[in-house]
């Protein structure tokens, strides 16, 4: 089954490590990720003003992408999977916009018209956690062959998963697929009150001591509870709780550090995947020596 | 104006009126149902930053103040939607946030300019908070 | 209509109502009504980039972009030009740059706003997929956006359709700089061939054939040998 994969430009450029992963362990559960062709920047954040037309250009083009993908026998079936947390939000946000406001479909298709095709809106997005879930637990536990023993994991949910009411893979009040997920990975789960706060986003970019505030928050609460490492599944919410946290440290100056990891590399390294392929090298901080200590490397 | 069957009495001026249509056009959101219950608030991870709490600039756009558009809050908002999740009345608030932040945007205002960031920043950033921030916040 | 046995049209040139004849390019037909180039002409064989015209049609909504030198007059043309497009070209040491997937964005950070509305697409003449090589450098796919941006003439017409406000000509040739240095690396047989002169491989040869009559010379090129066929 070929399946249509979105991997957003932060896949490719700054987060590889999610990339790789994500290819390798869906291949080990006989999962085909096909690289949508001719994709294009999802532009992230989705347009909340009532008028704007222009801002769902981008994500509805890659929707549109997936039905000629679909048409011309590249994947099987009209439904895209993405991986990034703020890309899948996105898109399924413009999908629904589409398909809820015809004034805005019209114009939308106008702006569009130099396409050779016409999107129809009926492309499904699909977040991987949805499609692993959909495959059921069972059949990934089946293909553990070193499972997490003893790593006490906190999923972190972040945002965009599970808000607005609506457009989440679960429940926004009490969410459980990222912890399902985890047990059948053999891993310990750590719940924690700040698994859905916002680590701050885009304010990375202008206001990182309030990042630096938000996440030292969430990551404190994660140890608190017991956790080892923190599991994400957005490259912003890993950058602002990992790469953040030199910032992280010097403003708070008794902060322990804890690795950063994606939900992709904990499944690649329980399946018995390589190095090359559980891509844990790349993550700031490095996860390696943890997970040495723990016998899973 | 103070009445003394009836309290205190506002009547909206026509500007007021037509600043909060606006917003409510923009946001599709029906602000007059809110009942000022503060969960929004309370959930909110950034009212440090903030100089009105979400439910204060809810309330300013009811009475159509047009000051919401001068505050520091709608800038600090990273639209994660927990005030949305949490309106017992179904208001997104984090769309009103974003009529807000439009209202100023679309008067060639730029809340944060692309030459202040650095070659470092540019190298190291990922590239979702950088076309997030620029989409947010530059006009 | 008719004009001297001229099949004629009528365009007009920033706003003035003109009868040309239909079959020349959009420059000649400015020259034929009077105007001098002095700007927003160069090589007239469509390759430089100086001539970018946009131009409606009467009746028509749709804004059209074009090369005034390649593009035939059409009846109700209203026409104007662009010869200079207000842009920073940012300076860099191609010695100095790295082949990485931000190098982009640290030189042009605005191609972060593009919207994928490829307006810049429909505005370009060489019918180049231009928003498909703006997206390719926000991915830093150096390869792709060199590739696609290949007959891209710099004629701005792009980046004064641009809505994010994207100089995507500049992004191209950044692009394509980076790709011919850093991935196609230097090209070895021409470096290896200039050693061989320089080593004086081919000086025999050389004098042999300075010395050749016009008869020998030719059949010699006749039956040369043919590597590409």
């Amino acid at each position: 089954m070929n399946v249509a994969y979105y991997p957003g430009c932060t896949l490719k450029t700054t987060a590889k490590e999610f990339d790789i992963s994500t290819k390798a362990s869906a291949k080990a559960l006989g999962i085909n990720l096909v690289e949508l062709p001719r994709w294009n920047c999802c532009g992230t954040v989705h347009a909340l003003a009532k008028d704007d037309v222009m801002h769902h250009l981008a994500p509805l083009r890659n929707l549109l992408r997936v039905e000629e993908a679909q048409q011309s026998g590249i994947v099987d079936e009209k439904r895209v999977v993405a991986l990034c947390a703020i890309c899948y939000n996105t898109l399924k946000r413009s999908n629904q916009a589409f398909n809820s406001d015809s004034d805005k479909a019209g114009k939308v298709r106008e702006s569009m018209n130099n396409e050779a095709n016409v999107y129809s809106g009926q492309v499904e997005v699909e977040h991987l956690l949805e499609t692993l879930r959909a495959q059921g637990w069972d059949k990934i536990q089946a293909r553990v062959t070193k499972p997490l023993k003893g790593l006490k994991v906190a999923p972190y949910y972040g945002c965009l998963l599970l808000r607005p009411r609506g457009i989440g893979v679960d429940n926004a009040d009490n969410p459980r697929i990222f912890e399902d997920l985890l047990k059948a990975l053999g891993a310990e789960v750590v719940d924690f009150g700040y698994k859905q706060k916002c680590c701050g986003s885009y304010h990375t970019v202008h206001m990182v001591d309030v990042v630096a505030d938000l996440s030292n928050r969430i990551l404190m609460q994660a140890q608190a509870a017991g956790a080892d490492i923190v599991a994400t599944a957005c490259p912003l919410c890993e950058y602002n709780l990992g790469n953040r946290q030199t910032e992280i440290g010097k403003k708070y100056p008794k902060f322990n550090g804890i690795p950063i990891v994606y939900f992709t590399q904990l499944m690649a390294l329980a399946f018995g995947l390589g190095e090359d392929e559980t891509a844990l090298g790349m993550n700031k901080p490095d996860p390696r020596p943890l997970l040495r200590e723990r016998g899973l490397m | 104006m103070y009445s003394e069957k009836q309290g205190l009495v506002l009547h909206p001026s026509p500007a007021n009126k037509v600043f909060r249509d606006r917003v409510k056009e923009l946001s599709g959101e029906k602000v007059e149902l809110c009942f000022q219950c503060g969960a929004c608030s309370s959930g909110c991870p950034m009212t440090q930053e903030m100089d009105y709490l979400p439910s204060k600039v809810i309330r300013m756009v009811q009475l159509g103040l047009d000051e919401a558009l001068e505050s520091k809050t709608i800038w600090v908002c990273t639209t994660c939607f927990n005030c949305e999740v949490r309106c017992p009345r179904g208001i997104d608030i984090a769309n009103v946030m974003e009529a807000l932040r439009q209202l100023v945007l679309r008067k060639k205002y730029d809340h944060i300019a692309l030459d202040q960031l650095s070659d470092e920043q540019l190298r190291e950033l990922p590239q979702v908070a950088i076309i997030s921030s620029l989409r947010k916040l530059t006009a | 209509m008719t004009e001297n046995g001229n099949n004629m049209v009528t365009i007009y040139v920033m706003g003035k109502k003109q009868s040309v004849p239909a079959d020349l390019t959009i420059m000649k037909a400015m020259e034929y009504v009077g105007h001098q180039f002095r700007r927003g002409a160069g090589c007239r064989g469509g390759f430089c980039g100086a001539c970018a015209t946009v131009y409606r049609k009467k009746g028509s909504y749709k804004l059209q972009g074009a090369l005034a030198c390649q593009k035939i007059v059409e009846d109700g043309m209203i026409i104007a030009q662009i010869p200079f497009n207000p842009q920073e070209k940012k300076t860099y040491n191609i010695n100095e740059l790295k082949a990485e997937a931000n190098t982009f964005l640290e030189y042009y950070p605005e191609i972060a706003r593009c919207l994928a509305c490829n307006t810049c697409t429909k505005a370009c003449p060489q019918d180049i997929m231009v928003m498909d090589y703006v997206q390719a450098a926000l991915r830093g796919d150096i390869v792709q956006g060199a590739k696609l941006s290949f007959d891209c003439l710099g004629c701005g017409l792009c980046a004064m359709r641009c809505p994010a406000e994207i100089v995507p000509y500049n992004v191209g040739q950044l692009a394509r700089r980076l790709e011919s240095k850093y991935v196609e690396g230097p090209t070895e047989h021409v470096l290896k061939r200039c050693e061989e002169i320089k080593e004086g491989k081919y000086d025999a040869e050389i004098e042999e054939l300075k010395k050749m009559d016009k008869p020998t010379l030719q059949q010699k090129y006749n039956t040369r040998e043919m590597r590409i066929k």
